[in-house]
């Protein structure tokens, strides 16, 4: 592999992470959904590079698929479905903008720690591309911990998928089987999602996950 | 393709699936369910005596072989049971019947999700059978469409999901691991090639991958502290669902931990996985103990009692060993039969109270006492009384432990014996004393629960020795 093939995927893989922080601390959901999109669009880019260099054509279907329903279907769905429910206001967060990013910090320091030495066996490109990906995983995790609006929930979750899908691309070799999965089941939990935004919107005229927990079974 | 019995097992739940969306009526696709659950057990039935070869994808031996049976099984007599639980509420009007025509069709897609999971041979195969599983189960719990049942639902979507991803990252790496041995492709994903090269692998590589591992596809197991989407789950969906998530979909994530525990038993680098399941096994049993004191839903408190009985059997496959990993199986078998008794009994209980309060219900030997007795007698089989089937299971389990882990074996007493005081003092107040709530007779199906009961007593007193040679020969598969 030639040093600029490396750099490239380097780049792109590095730039996920990079827009994993930026989704961090978004504030409003338009912003947040520009931000994914974005994040989206990278990841397919990526993805391409990915396909590129290793000459694996079937990855090329993978990008397709990242950047049509990740990066334009769903982000316009969701834009629908947020001015429809008319929540375009601000989020409120549970942690502070500070907070979260030392968090989501200390949790790439952790995941640089633990997959490049785990992988010293694999080849460089896999074993950075690991270590990123695990980064967005976990930072895809902080988002959904860190926000109490479920549609901010729903992109940390959809974030998190893209850095699944980074993770298996960067895996030479591995079977078609699993990516498109990954991509048929965002598709499905986008489905589902769509279902219960609307369903919660009915019964609580507010998607605000902290309103939905004054109805805990236990307080009948 | 010719037709065999395991594309029987997978084939006849999606046909049933397309043909229960596509009918209308709720008598007939309600009987149609429960043909196709009868037919796919008699497929899974024979796959005691002739099976295929494993091929690219599909395997079935001896071990989940044994699972597939106990699916399709409580699938038949859920289904059964779910014929009259389905018509009360539709005569309630709970449920509409559009609601009821997609609650079949679900149903059969998270039969065939299930069976899928288990007889897949390629780990992504089984990771997207399982995912499958989870989004069916979701749509089937918020069904009532309820603030409780919405939020439940919710609540098991989001920790459902993370806990599939955590787990689909573990499988990713788990290829990664493979592939420097066997090579690019398929051959890297499948159980059958795996199992066999594991031995080669990079040790710290699947040390990695089985965290992710097991607290991705523990947290479909329920184990403390990943637990938190299981009470509200079970809690408010139908309760046939109920049994089916106790009963099965439980042991469908705890198979798939098995399946990557005998991966790394294979690799004498690797960490052992025992220590971390009994870790696990430990703390949600003495946890799920504690917290069955404080439950005022009847159907929370059982399903608390099903992470406590997740816990005992992560314990015993933890401890492995020919004489734990016997007590395990038979200890899930037992389960899956008495906790579906349990649900089915409490099902027909809230369905005639009209609540499922436990303060509101009272008296129900007096009131209903065919219901009444068949709760008495599906907790005090839970509960592991002699001379019922989990006795059975939690004394050699207990037993072996002390010659083993004398300390250990501590806790699980303390666990085990905390668990069922907890059981008897809310049954006191739900079967005995004054009568409330109300008394109208119950249209309930006996069958399904009395079936179950019986079986569970049976192996109690006399475990067939075929059986017995049959589990001891799958507890010797998982070493």
């Amino acid at each position: 592999m030639s040093r600029i093939d490396f750099d490239i995927a380097h780049l792109l893989a590095g730039s996920l992470v990079l827009i994993s922080f930026l989704e961090l601390y978004q504030d409003r959901l338009y912003a947040l959904l520009n931000v994914f999109a974005a994040h989206a669009l990278v990841l397919a880019a990526s993805v391409a590079w990915q396909a590129f260099i290793q000459d694996a054509p079937h990855l090329y279907v993978t990008a397709a698929i990242a950047l049509t329903f990740k990066a334009i279907v769903i982000p316009v769905a969701l834009h629908r479905i947020i001015v429809r429910l008319g929540i375009h206001r601000e989020i409120e967060k549970v942690v502070g903008v500070g907070a979260a990013m030392l968090a989501g910090m200390g949790l790439v320091a952790l995941s640089m720690v633990v997959m490049l030495r785990v992988t010293h066996g694999a080849d460089p490109l896999a074993r950075e591309d690991l270590a990123f990906a695990l980064s967005v995983v976990l930072l895809g995790l902080l988002m959904m911990v860190t926000r109490r609006n479920a549609v901010g929930q729903v992109i940390g979750f959809m974030s998190l998928e893209n850095g699944l899908v980074l993770a298996a691309t960067g895996a030479r070799g591995m079977p078609l089987v699993v990516e498109i999965s990954v991509a048929f089941s965002v598709l499905i939990a986008f489905i589902v999602i769509g279902i219960f935004l609307f369903r919660i919107r009915e019964r609580f005229d507010t998607v605000d996950v902290q309103v939905i927990d004054r109805f805990r079974g236990e307080r009948r | 393709m010719t037709f065999d019995t395991v594309t029987g097992v997978l084939l006849i739940p999606a046909i049933a699936a397309a043909l229960l969306a596509a009918l209308p009526g709720y008598r007939i696709s309600a009987r149609l369910n429960v043909a196709a659950t009868t037919l796919t057990l008699i497929c899974a039935l024979s796959l005691f005596f002739s099976r295929p070869a494993p091929g690219v994808y599909l395997l079935v031996d001896d071990l989940n072989g044994t699972f597939v049976v106990l699916t399709t099984f409580v699938g038949f007599t859920t289904s059964v049971f779910s014929l009259s639980y389905i018509g009360h509420e539709l005569e309630t009007g709970r449920l509409t019947p559009p609601f009821v025509r997609f609650y079949h069709a679900m149903y059969q897609v998270l039969m065939f999700a299930m069976n899928l999971a288990l007889i897949a041979n390629n780990i992504g195969l089984m990771w997207v059978a399982i995912e499958l599983a989870t989004l069916t189960t979701v749509l089937m719990v918020g069904i009532y469409r309820t603030h409780e049942a919405l939020e439940a639902a919710w609540k098991y979507f989001i920790l459902g999901s993370v806990g599939i991803a955590l787990a689909l990252f573990g499988t990713i790496l788990i290829y990664m691991a493979a592939r420097p041995v066997i090579g690019e492709g398929l051959a890297a994903m499948e159980w059958t090639v795996l199992v066999t090269r594991a031995g080669a692998f990079d040790p710290a590589l699947l040390n990695v991958a089985f965290v992710f591992l097991l607290l991705g596809y523990g947290t479909k197991v329920g184990l403390a502290p990943l637990h938190a989407w299981l009470p509200d789950a079970h809690a408010e969906g139908p309760t046939p669902i109920s049994a089916v998530l106790s009963g099965l979909l439980l042991n469908v994530a705890l198979y798939a931990l098995l399946r990557f525990k005998m991966l790394l038993a294979v690799n004498a680098a690797a960490l052992a996985p025992g220590p971390l399941m009994v870790t696990l096994g430990l703390l949600s049993l003495v946890f799920a103990a504690f917290m069955l004191y404080r439950r005022r839903d009847i159907k929370r408190l059982f399903a608390y009692s099903s992470i406590e009985h997740m816990g005992i059997i992560a314990f015993a496959f933890g401890m492995g060993g020919p004489i734990a990993n016997f007590a395990g199986l038979l200890h899930m078998t037992m389960h899956s039969l008495t906790k579906s008794a349990i649900f089915f009994a409490v099902g027909h209980i809230a369905q005639v109270k009209g609540t499922q309060r436990i303060a509101d219900m009272g008296g129900l030997t007096e009131t209903h006492p065919v219901l009444g007795w068949a709760l008495i007698l599906g907790v005090v089989a839970i509960a592991g009384l002699p001379p019922l089937g989990i006795f059975m299971s939690e004394f050699l389990m207990v037993t072996s432990t002390f010659a083993r882990a004398p300390l250990l074996a501590l806790v699980l007493v303390f666990g085990i014996l905390v668990g069922v005081a907890a059981l008897f003092l809310r049954l006191n107040s739900i079967a005995f004393g004054e009568p409330r709530g109300s008394s109208a007779k119950a249209q309930a199906s006996y069958v399904p629960m009395f079936a179950h009961l019986a079986l569970v007593l049976a192996a109690g007193i006399y475990m067939p020795p075929a059986l017995v040679a049959w589990f001891q020969n799958v507890a010797g598969l998982l070493g």
